[in-house]
C-alpha cells in the first residue's frame, strides 16, 4: 500500500474506518466500539502513512509490526486491515461469526495481517518487545509499534515489560497509551488511577511524548521525532476520547462493550460524514495513488 | 552405583550444543539461569541470551515476540513459575496462537527438596496438558533430555512445554537412544502388571519391578516420556497383555500422568489402575529422598499398588 502524508486524506479514512467500525459490530451486535473509535486516527496514521507494510508480502521479514494489546479493539483494526488489502473488505461483515476469520479479539492465524494474536490484557507489550529483540539480534531496522489501554496499564505485566524495554535499550519500540480515561466500570481515575502517567513512563527509562490522539498531524510528526531518538523505547501518551466522533457516545463508559442500535448506527453515520468535509467513500486503491 | 545425572544439567548443556548449531535458538530466563543451567547458553551466546529479570510473565510474552520472527526461544524457570505463575501469557501470548516456544520447568516434584512446597510443582504437569496446541515432554533421565532437546530445535514446531528435575537420577538409557516423537518405551518386559511411569519416577519404577521379580510377579515397565501426545497405541496394548496399570510419577496423583493414562484406557480399554504419586497434598522442605519415603514415591509403595491389582 502507498502511503500519504495528506491531512486530509487521513482524516477522510478515519470517518471511514469509524463507519466501518460501527456498521461491522452493529451487524454483529458484538464488540467494543467506544475503544475501537478512541484508537482509530493512531492506527490510521500507522497504517496509512507510517508503516512499511505489504500485504503483497505479508511475511515480510523487514516489515514493521503492530502490536494491538488492547486487543477487544480489533475492529478497527480489521477495517484498516481490509482497506489495505490483506483481505476483502466484505468479511467485515462476519466479524465474531462462527468460521469466521475476523475473531472477537486478534489471531494471527486466523486474520491476515495480524502480527500478534492479543485480547488478555496487558501482554502485547511484551510480545512488542520480543519482536524488537529479534531486529536487533538480527540486525534489522523495522520499527514494532503498539498500542495499549489506559485501563489495561494497571496489568502489572505491561510494567515488567516496561522495564524491559528500557533496559535492553530498545529503540525499535514506539508505544502508546490510548489515554481515553475510562475503562468497563468506570474511569480509570476512580477504578484505579494511573496519574501520573508520563512521569511513570518516564521514571521506567522512556522516552514520552504527549499528544492529541485525533489530530492526525500532531501524531505524525510526534512519530517522526520519536523515530529519531535513539537508546530508549519511546511511549507517547495520546489524549483521546472514548466513542470519538458520534458525539452520543463520547465519554460514555457504557458504549465501551455496547453496540447500536439501527436508529442509534444511522445517527451515528451521518453524524460522522456531515462532520468530515470530503465525505465522500474512499478506499485504498484511492488512497494510494 | 550409577552416575547420577540431574535432567536441568543436561539441559544446559544440550542447549548450548544446539545453539552452535542453529543461529535462531535464543533462551530467556528470569534470574534463575544458574538454576536452570540455561547460563551456559547465556556465556556462550550472550546475544541470544536475555535475562529478563523476575518478571515470569513478562519472559514469555517476550519469547512469543521472538517466535513470531523466526526464533526459537527456550524460556526457563521453575516449573512451578513457568506454569503456574505465567499460565494465561502460555495459554493467550504462545498455545493460542501456536508459536514456537519452548517452556522449560526446572525444579518439577518434590525432588525439589529443600526450598519447600512454594517451589515443588506438582500441578505442572496437569496444567500443561490442558492446553490445546501444547506438547508436554517430561525425560526420565540425561541421555533422554539430551535427545529431545536435539527434537525440540531440529524438527519440532508449535508450543512445548519440558518438564526438567533439580536433584540427580541414574542415567537409564544409553549413549545411541534416540528420542520419537509421542511413543513411550518400554524399559522392561512383563506379562503380569504394567508400571507407567514418567520423569524422575521410572527409575523407581524399574527398581520395583526388580523386587517384583524375586517375587516371581512380572512387571513391564513403560517410561512416557511424551506426555501429550500420550502414546495410547501403547497402552491399550499394555491393558491388553497384562492385567493392569499402575501409574508413577512425581506429580499429584489428579490431572498428570495418572489422569491421562486414565482418561484414554477408560475410554478405549478399560483395566485396572492404581496411582502412585502426590496423594493431593503439597510437599513440604527436606532432603529430596526424606521426602519421596514420607510422601509414598518408592519401590515399596508401587509394589503394594501392583499387588492390589492381581
Ligand atoms: C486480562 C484481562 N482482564 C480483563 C479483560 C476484560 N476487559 C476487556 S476491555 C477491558 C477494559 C479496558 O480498558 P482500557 O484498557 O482503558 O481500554 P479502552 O478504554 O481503550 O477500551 C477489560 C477489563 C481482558 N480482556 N483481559
Ligand atoms: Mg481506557
Amino acid at each position: 500500500m502507498m502511503k500519504t502524508n495528506d491531512i486530509k486524506t487521513l482524516q477522510q479514512i478515519s470517518c471511514e474506518v469509524r463507519k466501518d467500525v460501527l456498521n461491522m459490530t452493529t451487524k454483529a451486535q458484538s464488540g467494543h466500539p467506544g475503544g475501537s473509535l478512541s484508537a482509530t486516527d493512531i492506527i490510521v496514521c500507522l497504517y496509512c502513512s507510517v508503516m512499511e507494510h505489504d500485504p503483497a508480502k505479508m511475511m515480510d521479514p523487514d516489515r514493521d509490526r503492530f502490536v494491538l494489546s488492547k486487543g477487544h479493539a480489533a475492529p478497527v483494526l480489521y477495517s484498516i486491515l481490509s482497506r489495505a488489502g490483506y483481505f476483502p473488505k466484505t468479511e467485515l461483515n462476519n466479524l465474531r461469526q462462527v468460521g469466521g476469520m475476523l475473531q472477537g479479539h486478534p489471531d494471527m492465524n486466523k486474520t491476515p495481517g495480524v502480527d500478534m494474536s492479543t485480547g488478555s490484557l496487558g501482554q502485547g507489550l511484551s510480545a512488542a518487545n520480543g519482536m524488537a529483540l529479534a531486529g536487533k539480534m538480527d540486525k534489522k531496522d523495522y520499527t514494532v509499534y503498539c498500542l495499549i489501554g489506559d485501563g489495561e496499564s494497571q496489568e502489572g505485566q505491561i510494567w515488567e515489560a516496561a522495564m524491559t524495554a528500557a533496559h535492553y535499550k530498545l529503540d525499535n519500540v514506539i508505544a502508546f497509551v490510548d489515554n481515553n480515561n475510562l475503562q468497563i466500570d468506570g474511569s480509570v481515575s476512580d477504578v484505579m488511577g494511573i496519574e501520573p502517567v508520563v512521569d511513570k513512563w518516564k521514571a521506567f527509562g522512556w522516552h514520552t511524548f504527549e499528544v492529541d490522539a485525533h489530530n492526525h498531524s500532531e501524531i505524525l510528526s510526534t512519530i517522526t521525532q520519536a523515530k529519531a531518538i535513539k537508546g530508549k523505547p519511546k511511549m507517547i501518551i495520546a489524549r483521546s476520547t472514548k466513542g470519538k466522533g458520534v458525539s452520543f457516545m463520547e465519554n460514555v463508559c457504557g458504549f465501551h462493550g455496547k453496540t447500536l442500535d439501527d436508529a442509534q448506527l444511522r445517527d451515528a453515520v451521518s453524524e460522522l460524514e456531515t462532520n468530515n468535509s470530503l465525505g465522500a467513500e474512499i478506499n485504498a486503491e484511492e488512497v494510494s495513488q | 552405583m550409577t552416575e547420577l545425572v540431574p535432567t536441568r544439567k543436561a539441559y544446559g548443556e544440550a542447549l548450548a550444543r544446539l545453539g552452535k548449531e542453529n543461529q535462531n535458538v535464543v533462551a530467556l530466563d528470569a534470574d534463575l539461569a544458574c538454576s536452570t543451567k540455561s547460563i551456559q547458553f547465556g556465556k556462550e551466546f550472550p546475544e541470544r541470551f536475555i535475562n529478563i529479570g523476575i518478571s515470569e510473565q513478562d519472559m514469555m510474552g517476550t519469547a512469543a515476540g521472538l517466535a513470531t520472527c523466526g526464533k526459537i526461544p527456550f524460556a526457563s524457570t521453575f516449573a512451578v513459575f513457568s506454569t503456574a505463575r505465567a499460565l494465561d501469557q502460555v495459554r493467550n501470548s504462545i498455545c493460542y496462537p501456536k508459536l514456537n516456544v519452548r517452556i522449560v520447568g526446572s525444579h518439577a516434584g518434590l525432588l525439589t527438596g529443600e526450598d519447600g512446597a512454594s517451589h515443588q510443582a506438582i500441578e505442572d504437569m496437569a496444567i500443561m496438558r490442558a492446553l490445546p496446541n501444547m506438547s508436554v515432554f517430561v525425560p526420565a533421565d540425561s541421555v533422554e533430555t539430551n535427545s529431545i532437546m536435539d527434537f525440540l530445535v531440529r524438527e519440532f514446531k508449535g508450543p512445548a512445554y519440558l518438564r526438567l528435575s533439580r536433584k540427580g537420577t541414574p542415567v537409564l538409557y544409553d549413549s545411541n537412544y534416540r528420542y520419537k516423537y509421542g511413543k513411550g518405551t518400554i524399559l522392561k518386559e512383563g506379562t503380569d502388571l504394567t508400571l507407567v511411569a514418567c520423569g524422575s519416577m521410572v527409575h523407581i519404577a524399574l527398581q520395583a519391578a526388580e523386587t517384583l521379580q524375586k517375587e516371581n510377579i512380572s512387571a513391564r515397565v513403560v517410561n512416557i516420556s511424551t506426555l501429550k501426545p500420550l502414546d495410547t497405541d501403547l497402552l491399550v496394548r499394555c491393558a491388553n497383555e497384562t492385567k493392569g496399570i499402575v501409574t508413577v510419577e512425581d506429580h499429584n496423583i489428579i490431572g498428570g500422568l495418572a489422569g491421562a493414562v486414565a482418561e484414554s484406557l477408560s475410554e478405549l480399554r478399560p483395566t485396572k489402575i492404581k496411582r502412585v504419586g502426590v496423594m493431593d497434598t503439597y510437599g513440604e522442605s527436606g532432603k529430596p529422598n526424606e521426602l519421596y519415603q514420607k510422601y509414598g514415591l518408592t519401590a515399596e509403595k508401587i509394589i503394594s499398588k501392583a499387588k492390589e491389582l492381581l
